[in-house]
């Protein structure tokens, strides 16, 4: 291949240069800084190597940076292998080739390179904007390749051709995209670090962290309710049950799954819907209350927290039908009621003295307590904000005395505190309440910012009773949303507001499309496409049938482009189309016309053949040898050669 | 050892797919069957590449990544089609070859015609292991590769199996044919290095009649005949009047007598092909000098007479001994 070992011409190396730049620039973010100042100094260098036409730099020096570059993402990341530190090696691997262009081969390692930021970019993101800007990555990539094999044509003539071919590549893609076996990932162990903190609910809840979490805009999951949507006051759906209490933080107690299905009897009608729930690096499943069933590979905690086997880390899918009228727990157990008991020794004095009020007034009657710390909560005009003050160590008599001031979080650790000074069972539930349906496509959209927590008493002979505290003094956060229920003026995220329809009304939309993108193109994983073929009518698609469907399918895209390929456009003069009619048309009166005949012999030899019509023969031999032969034909010649011929009938 | 086996492997590849006898009829047209393509280094690279990403894109449930390594691998295919399309039906027929003197580079030239709307693009045309040339066709237009071959013989050299190939647009694929049209190239003989003077035969011709033309010394000009020596054209004169004729200068000397190149009067111990190279210096010298010139060789006899033609068919009929001769 004497070719490959060509010099890169200085064309070729704007290209590449053009070509790494459009691969490395995503991802700069993703890379140290060090990284990135390093590796556009080395783009520098290539741009200025190229414009003065300077040497390249000698092979040990490339060495030397080489090693110096991989010791940097060692000192980094302490690995060499991994999402980040791979990207960081490669785009050592990149900066440095670009200094090492010495033949075409060298160009063809670069694009492949480039091709390799691209799958790097996917990891960290795989939004439409990010599908969109590596489409002109891979774009300039093809271009470059093309213009590593032939540099004549102008940019824009590549790019061109490089779309051109994109373009025909599309149907495979997308053939290959639906009908390709999918296999489920990992193929093998992931790097730790192949995903970053999420925000979203915790293992904990003090005073401010679901405040801080109502500041965010991000999608906790999105609901596909099979029928209505239910009410927003039916909407909570249930995350981590803290049970456990420090003084100043709620926490989780249960890790495990102790159920491998629902134990209680559900009753009630049953609302169904399929939640497709965002990573949320924890094992954290959410459901409405009360879950009928669990997702595949899941649990029920034995305080009814639904959890992951495995930690969330895709977007998931799951079907799930709720029973909001069932009593779950009427057997609880001695030890979990015990710990549905447990306050921390000292603090909060007049709260305490508050239940054991409440105890000595309603003596054994649990209901009743519950009733009258509704009827406290109300009288207590508290007011639900997003900006609480600073409490000090007695959080809950501050909160219910002082200030009277708080957010979801203040509300529902002071009744579930305010219960158990008086003796009943209480705990409290974190997770998520409401929802926004988006009209364009019908899904209940849930967000960070309607992260709540809530409480549930234990009430024997009726399980456990959700109250929400919250509810009874700002029952417009229940009702209707967050931006309802907070005073006016405090800061929200400014998704939450709801103040600027048309912008509400663009949210929708873009929302809308963000979720189909999701769940088809994203979400295409082995479950969905075996559903979508089945319901393409490839029954029970396995991974032969697919396999067939897409060798048919490919074979008849490549029999289409292969017939384009052998097109042979060759463009037939339109005089001598209509000689050839007319030679034709004497043919069959048995004058045939060689290649190699003039038009006026040819007309001779024909006039004597067919004596009768000499005089037409000669005529149209004559008009054609001047079409073919004058120097200035007139225009309407053509035309009316044509009509003669036309109008011909031997 | 290996490059051994390739090359014989190579040559029982060629014998299965140059299936015409040689030379073919001409314009030889690339068919779909006789263009083969095969990806090149950098191909497979590519799929190795591509292999790679999928696993990547598998493992970490990329979605795009999975779309990603789809489209490349449509480009992959689209890029096999459009390498496969920029060589088939061109239409290739044998042009011409001006002779070479033996030991020299015949430049055979090959006509390639693209009937299509379209061009065609960094076409390789090569002979055997030789360099190749680089060529692009228009749309409905047709170039001409000069193929240089060292000509080691005398006599009609044939071209050998040329090489078609291109790489183009990705570089990804090769697809390549092989033609053999029929195209041949006369091989002068050598013209000796070190040859004995021309062989004035003796008194007759070396008579000094003043009126007679040689190219010593000027003596006028007369109309120009097609047979007169390029080199005796008064370019000069030409040139003053703008669309005159062509004028002939003449000489006058003792040079414009003939001179007879005979085959028997070089030395019995000289083989053949010594003489017809002493015999082609002769003959070059005379023409250079404007003699004329006559040659007998077994089988042949030319008369005197100079020019271009005169030269022309001298130089064949060495070249063709004793096949050539009349």
């Amino acid at each position: 291949m004497a070719r490959a070992n060509r010099p890169v011409s200085r064309r070729q190396a704007w290209w590449l240069l053009a070509g790494a730049l459009a691969a490395f620039l995503p991802l700069t973010q993703q890379v140290p800084l060090w990284l990135a100042l390093a590796a556009g100094a080395a783009f520098a260098w290539r741009a200025a190597l190229t414009w003065r036409q300077w040497h390249l730099p000698p092979k040990w020096l490339l060495v030397l940076l080489v090693i110096a570059g991989t010791v940097g993402v060692f000192m980094q990341y302490r690995s060499i292998i991994g999402r980040t530190p791979g990207i960081a090696l490669l785009v050592v691997f990149l900066a440095l080739k670009l200094l090492e262009l010495r033949a075409a081969r060298d160009a063809i390692v670069t694009a492949l390179l480039c091709y390799f930021l691209v799958l790097g970019q996917f990891l960290f993101t795989q939004t439409i904007p990010t599908a969109l800007l590596s489409c002109v990555t891979v774009l300039i990539t093809t271009a470059t390749m093309l213009a590593a094999s032939d540099d004549r044509p102008a940019p824009q003539m590549q790019l061109r051709r490089a779309a051109l071919m994109l373009a025909q590549a599309m149907p495979f893609m997308l053939l290959l995209f639906v009908l390709f076996p999918r296999v489920q990932g990992p193929l093998w162990g992931l790097p730790q670090d192949r995903y970053t903190a999420t925000s979203g609910i915790s293992e904990t809840m003090s005073p401010g962290s679901i405040a801080q979490l109502s500041q965010s805009d991000a999608i906790a999951f999105r609901v596909d309710f099979k029928g209505k949507v239910p009410p927003q006051s039916q909407l909570y759906w249930r995350g981590p049950v803290m049970p456990a209490f420090d003084g100043r933080t709620w926490s989780i107690r249960q890790t495990l799954g102790a159920y491998p299905d629902v134990p209680y009897p559900v009753s009630g009608p049953a609302i169904e819907y399929d939640l497709t729930l965002e990573p949320n690096g924890k094992f954290w499943l959410f459901s409405l209350e009360m879950p009928g069933n669990l997702p595949p590979d899941s649990a029920l905690t034995s305080d009814y927290q639904p959890i992951s086997r495995q930690i969330v880390r895709n977007r998931t899918r799951y079907a799930q039908r709720a029973f909001p009228e069932t009593n779950a727990g009427i057997n609880e157990s001695r030890a979990m009621l015990r710990d549905a008991l447990a306050l921390p020794s000292g603090g909060n004095p007049r709260t305490r003295a508050l239940g054991a009020e409440w105890r000595i007034r309603h003596g054994e009657d649990d209901a009743a307590i519950l009733v009258t710390a509704q009827d406290f909560f109300n009288r207590q005009l508290l007011i639900y904000t997003l900006n609480p003050p600073l409490l000090g160590p007695d959080l809950i008599d501050e909160f219910l005395f002082d200030s009277k001031r708080g957010f979801c979080e203040h509300f529902a650790a002071a009744f579930v505190y305010a219960l158990r000074a008086a003796g009943v069972p209480a705990r409290v539930v974190a997770g998520y309440q409401g929802g926004e349906v988006n009209p364009v496509d019908g899904y209940l959209v849930v967000r960070q910012y309607d992260a709540h927590a809530w409480t549930e008493a234990w009430i024997a002979g009726r399980g456990w009773v959700r109250i929400d505290p919250t509810a009874i003094s700002a029952p417009s956060r229940i009702n209707t949303n967050l931006a309802a229920a907070v005073p006016s003026g405090e800061e929200l995220p400014f998704l939450a507001r709801t103040d600027l329809t048309w912008i509400r009304d663009l949210r929708y939309r873009l929302d809308a499309v963000t979720n189909g993108w999701n769940q088809w193109v994203l979400g295409y994983n082995p479950q969905k496409q075996r559903d979508f073929l089945a319901g393409l009518g490839l029954g029970e698609p396995d991974w032969r049938s697919m396999t067939a469907a897409l060798a048919v399918l490919c074979g008849v895209v490549l029999l289409g482009l292969t017939a384009w390929t052998l097109r042979n456009r060759r463009r037939v003069d339109p005089a001598f189309a209509a000689w050839r009619r007319f030679t034709g048309r004497l043919a069959a009166h048995g004058v045939v016309w060689h290649s190699w005949e003039g038009p006026h012999a040819f007309a001779e030899r024909a006039a004597a053949g067919i004596p009768t019509h000499a005089s037409d023969i000669r005529e149209i031999a004559a008009q054609y040898a001047r079409l073919r032969y004058a120097p200035l034909p007139e225009d309407g010649d053509l035309e009316r050669l044509r009509e003669r011929i036309a109008g011909f009938r031997p | 050892m290996f490059a051994t086996l390739r090359h014989r492997l190579h040559e029982s590849f060629v014998r299965w797919a140059v299936p015409v006898r040689a030379p073919e009829a001409s314009p030889i047209i690339l068919t779909q069957r006789r263009v083969y393509v095969l990806p090149t280094l950098a191909g497979l690279s590519y799929g190795t590449a591509l292999i790679v990403i999928l696993l990547g894109a598998m493992n970490y449930n990329l979605s795009l990544g999975h779309a990603l390594v789809f489209l490349l691998a449509g480009l992959g295919v689209v890029t096999i089609l459009h390498t496969f399309r920029n060589m088939a039906l061109i239409a290739i027929s044998p042009g011409r070859c001006e002779p070479v003197f033996s030991g020299g580079i015949a430049q055979f030239a090959v006509v390639l015609e693209n009937q299509r709307a379209d061009a065609r693009t960094s076409l390789r045309v090569f002979i055997g292991d030789g360099d190749p040339v680089e060529i692009d066709i228009g749309a409905q237009a047709s170039t001409i590769a000069l193929l240089p071959l060292h000509a080691p013989r005398r006599g009609w050299m044939r071209v050998p199996r040329i090489t078609i190939e291109t790489t183009w647009p990705l570089g990804l694929v090769r697809a390549w044919s092989y033609v053999v049209p029929d195209l041949n190239c006369l091989i002068y003989p050598a013209p000796a290095a070190k040859a004995p003077p021309l062989p004035w035969s003796g008194d007759t011709s070396r008579g000094s009649s003043r009126d007679g033309r040689g190219a010593d010394d000027f003596s006028g000009m007369r109309d120009h005949q097609p047979a007169d020596s390029p080199r005796h054209v008064a370019w000069k004169a030409v040139a003053r009047q703008q669309d005159g004729p062509l004028l002939t200068k003449l000489f006058s000397g003792a040079a414009a007598q003939q001179v007879w190149l005979e085959w028997n009067e070089l030395p019995e111990s000289m083989d053949t092909e010594q003489r017809l190279s002493i015999l082609t210096r002769w003959m070059l010298d005379a023409d250079a000098a404007g003699h004329a010139w006559g040659l007998r060789i077994p089988g042949l006899r030319l008369a005197p007479d100079n020019g271009t033609m005169q030269l022309t068919t001298g130089l064949r009929a060495l070249a063709l001994y004793p096949d050539g001769t009349r």
